[in-house]
């Protein structure tokens, strides 16, 4: 089973806050992070591996510096990792990032599954599994909450839904995102670290690739951002002041308001 | 040449670019801002920039012909033949948006014998039902509503094409948008039509909610997007709007082609009062102290008729399920009232509540996060606030009546 795991670097999010002056984002310290929820896809692309054999190839798109978390991904049980980086990908919305993505994919070659989380926390789309499912014209299950059985040619999952959730029997090759919980992410072992230090790892252009100039970064984004704002908020708190069953009752009255 | 300008007559080498950028990829040299190769163009800076010194410069699109494209189409998702709620707040701000454009406002409803909801459809403001009725509608597979989909938007040619960000909605849409090549705006809060270019203004929160982004799709067509159930306003049910119900075929699947996902159960949780969809949440955070307060949480919620919400540090130490995690991890919230007890408000958390109506925050400290995204402020110790609302609910006669029914039963 050859399995791809979706990785993206995405900023730490407790370094993120504003500027109270200038109202833009501040982002101190530039630490970035795996994807939380694509720390799951990965330990189930191991998982899997441990129980049919083969190969967990960690897959990323980004600056030079992923090669981190790539290799931080090989030293929690992938064997090696492929970065698509090149200038001419800044800029990409998921469309593009999806077609550069699906590039990797092809480059890899003979991939049974493909494993992504399901979105990532700064940009929360959850856009890139599906559109690159389509790309690659295989099917795709979103939020998946649990792998039942799996062999080479089919895969029982759970497909968590807005009320419940559905049993699915999906014939591979296929793409999956994951939700957060369907395991407990692997840490880094002390073997793994030294492994991964010396892991295989490719970085590949948008000329390696033959990726279509018109496809890739900001020139093959459909969409643009035109403005970003600091939402405004509209009113100040109102404070209630007073012993606490006054305030009790305050609050018993807004309830009996509003609702 | 495609990349970040920077337009030196303008700059003043004030630096809050540098601070604003994610990758390192500006500085200052010579009181000017340059870029480096680290740029990802992700264009944060732009709006950091107070004297508009900086901008993205595009190749210019082969220009398409976008004028075949007309009307605003809405996804009427219906499950067990039902129509969504969210399916009306698309109807709700489709009717502004296609008197804004002057077009047509169409909705979609696909399903197995779903005909007879058609024409609450055309009472709550579209103008043309497109329906498609077939077996393998029936449930929510997404090969088989990919193809339909595709195949109308290229025989009928929608200008906009909205979708409520339901789990469903955001599995297909952007497999419909891979499928065109064009672009898709994730979870959208706010849409308008740019009175300018007409083109549709798709605003949604990025980092937790800290901050809106705008984005636009000027190119391609149609232009899509999810939008998050529970903030557009459903319009009153006009019974005198008039419609047409326009029928399509479902072109049946190639027969040698066996189906690659397969539904083998589809499992409806009994209807429980999820945090999602609740009208009242009484939550909590590490504020509250101990384990034991839990308790006075839930009391408090069972007595307001509301259902407990936590934070995600609760969750971790095991004193909530996950189910009750509200934030970016966990669920987004809109219910009318929303009390906090001890929540300081971390930006993942804030993230999943700004469709709260109301929002009273109860914390010990008056400088506490969760007071900037508040109606109503209580700096007090929660345990208190918390003893002293139940008391007060408690001691009310329709309340008296269920706690010496409840003894009753024990005894």
């Amino acid at each position: 089973m050859k399995i791809a795991v979706c990785i993206k670097q995405v900023p730490s999010t407790n370094e993120v806050h504003m500027d109270p002056v200038t109202n833009t984002i501040i982002r101190d310290g530039k630490q970035s992070v795996t994807n939380p929820f694509d720390t799951y896809a990965l330990e189930q692309a191991v998982q899997i591996k441990d129980h049919l054999g083969g190969e967990v190839i960690a897959l990323s798109m980004g600056i030079p510096a992923t090669e981190r978390l790539l290799r931080d991904a090989t030293s929690r049980g992938a064997d090696r990792s492929l970065l698509l980086s090149d200038r001419s990908f800044a800029g990409a919305d998921t469309l593009a990032t999806s077609y550069t993505l699906s590039l990797g994919i092809r480059e890899l070659g003979g991939v049974d599954l493909i494993l992504c989380g399901k979105m990532a926390v700064d940009g929360d789309t959850a856009q890139i599994g599906p559109e690159l499912a389509e790309q690659l014209g295989l099917p795709h299950v979103t939020d998946v909450l649990a792998i039942d059985a799996i062999d080479e040619q089919t895969v029982l999952c759970r497909k968590a839904t807005d009320n419940g959730y559905q049993r699915l029997k999906v014939t591979l090759p296929a793409l999956l995102t994951v939700v957060k919980d369907l395991n407990m992410p692997r840490m880094s072992s002390l073997p793994g670290i030294l492994y991964s230090l010396d892991s295989p790892f490719e970085s590949k252009t948008a000329a390696d690739l033959s990726a279509d100039p018109a496809r890739i970064g900001l020139n093959g984004s459909p969409t643009q951002v035109v403005r970003t704002y600091v939402p405004q908020r509209i009113r100040e708190a109102i404070v209630l002041e007073g012993d606490e069953s006054q305030l009790a009752e305050d609050l018993l009255n807004i309830y009996s308001e509003v609702i | 040449m495609t990349g970040l300008k920077i337009h030196q007559d303008k700059c003043v080498g004030c630096g809050l670019c540098v601070k604003t950028c994610a990758a390192d990829a500006l500085a200052i040299q010579n009181k000017k801002a340059v870029v480096n190769e680290a740029c990802i163009l992700c264009g944060m800076c732009l709006d950091s920039c107070p004297f508009k010194a900086i901008s993205i410069e595009k190749q210019a699109a082969p220009k398409e012909d976008l004028s075949a494209y007309h009307g605003i189409w809405i996804y009427a998702e219906q499950q067990q033949g039902k129509i969504l709620q969210v399916a009306y707040e698309l109807l709700g701000k489709g009717q502004e948006l296609a008197k804004q454009k002057g077009c047509k406002l169409t909705a979609l409803l696909f399903g197995n014998d779903v005909a007879n909801e058609a024409q609450s459809l055309i009472v709550y403001g579209a103008d043309e039902v497109l329906l498609c009725e077939h077996p393998l509608l029936d449930t929510q597979i997404d090969e088989n509503y990919i193809d339909l989909f595709d195949q109308l938007i290229q025989e009928r040619k929608p200008e906009i094409l909205l979708f409520g960000a339901t789990g469903f909605g955001r599995s297909i849409a952007p497999r419909i948008a891979a499928r065109r090549q064009t672009g898709l705006t994730a979870d959208c809060t706010i849409l308008d039509i740019d009175s300018e270019n007409g083109l549709l203004n798709q605003t949604r929160p990025a980092f937790g909610g800290n901050l809106m982004a705008t984005i636009i799709c000027p190119n391609h067509r149609p232009q899509m997007a999810t939008v998050r159930p529970g903030i557009m306003q459903v319009q009153p049910c006009d019974e005198a709007h008039t419609g047409e119900i326009i029928r399509v075929d479902y072109a049946d699947p190639d027969a040698s082609k066996t189906a690659s996902v397969e539904l083998l159960e589809q499992v409806i949780a009994a209807h429980v009062n999820t945090i999602a969809d609740a009208d009242i949440i009484i939550s909590a955070g590490k504020g509250i102290g101990s384990q034991k307060n839990m308790e006075l949480v839930k009391r408090l919620a069972e007595l307001m008729g509301g259902v407990v919400g936590v934070s995600r540090p609760l969750v971790d130490i095991g004193w909530s399920e996950y189910q009750n995690q509200v934030g970016q991890t966990g669920s987004t919230v809109s219910p009318k009232l929303l009390i906090t007890f001890g929540i300081s408000g971390a930006i993942q958390h804030l993230a999943g509540i700004s469709g709260a109506k109301t929002i009273i925050a109860v914390n010990t400290d008056p400088e506490a996060p969760i007071f900037s995204v508040a109606h109503y402020k209580v700096v007090a110790d929660c345990v208190e606030i918390l003893k002293h609302m139940i008391a007060n609910l408690e001691a009310r006669p329709e309340n008296g009546l269920l706690i010496e029914e409840s003894k009753d039963k024990l005894s």
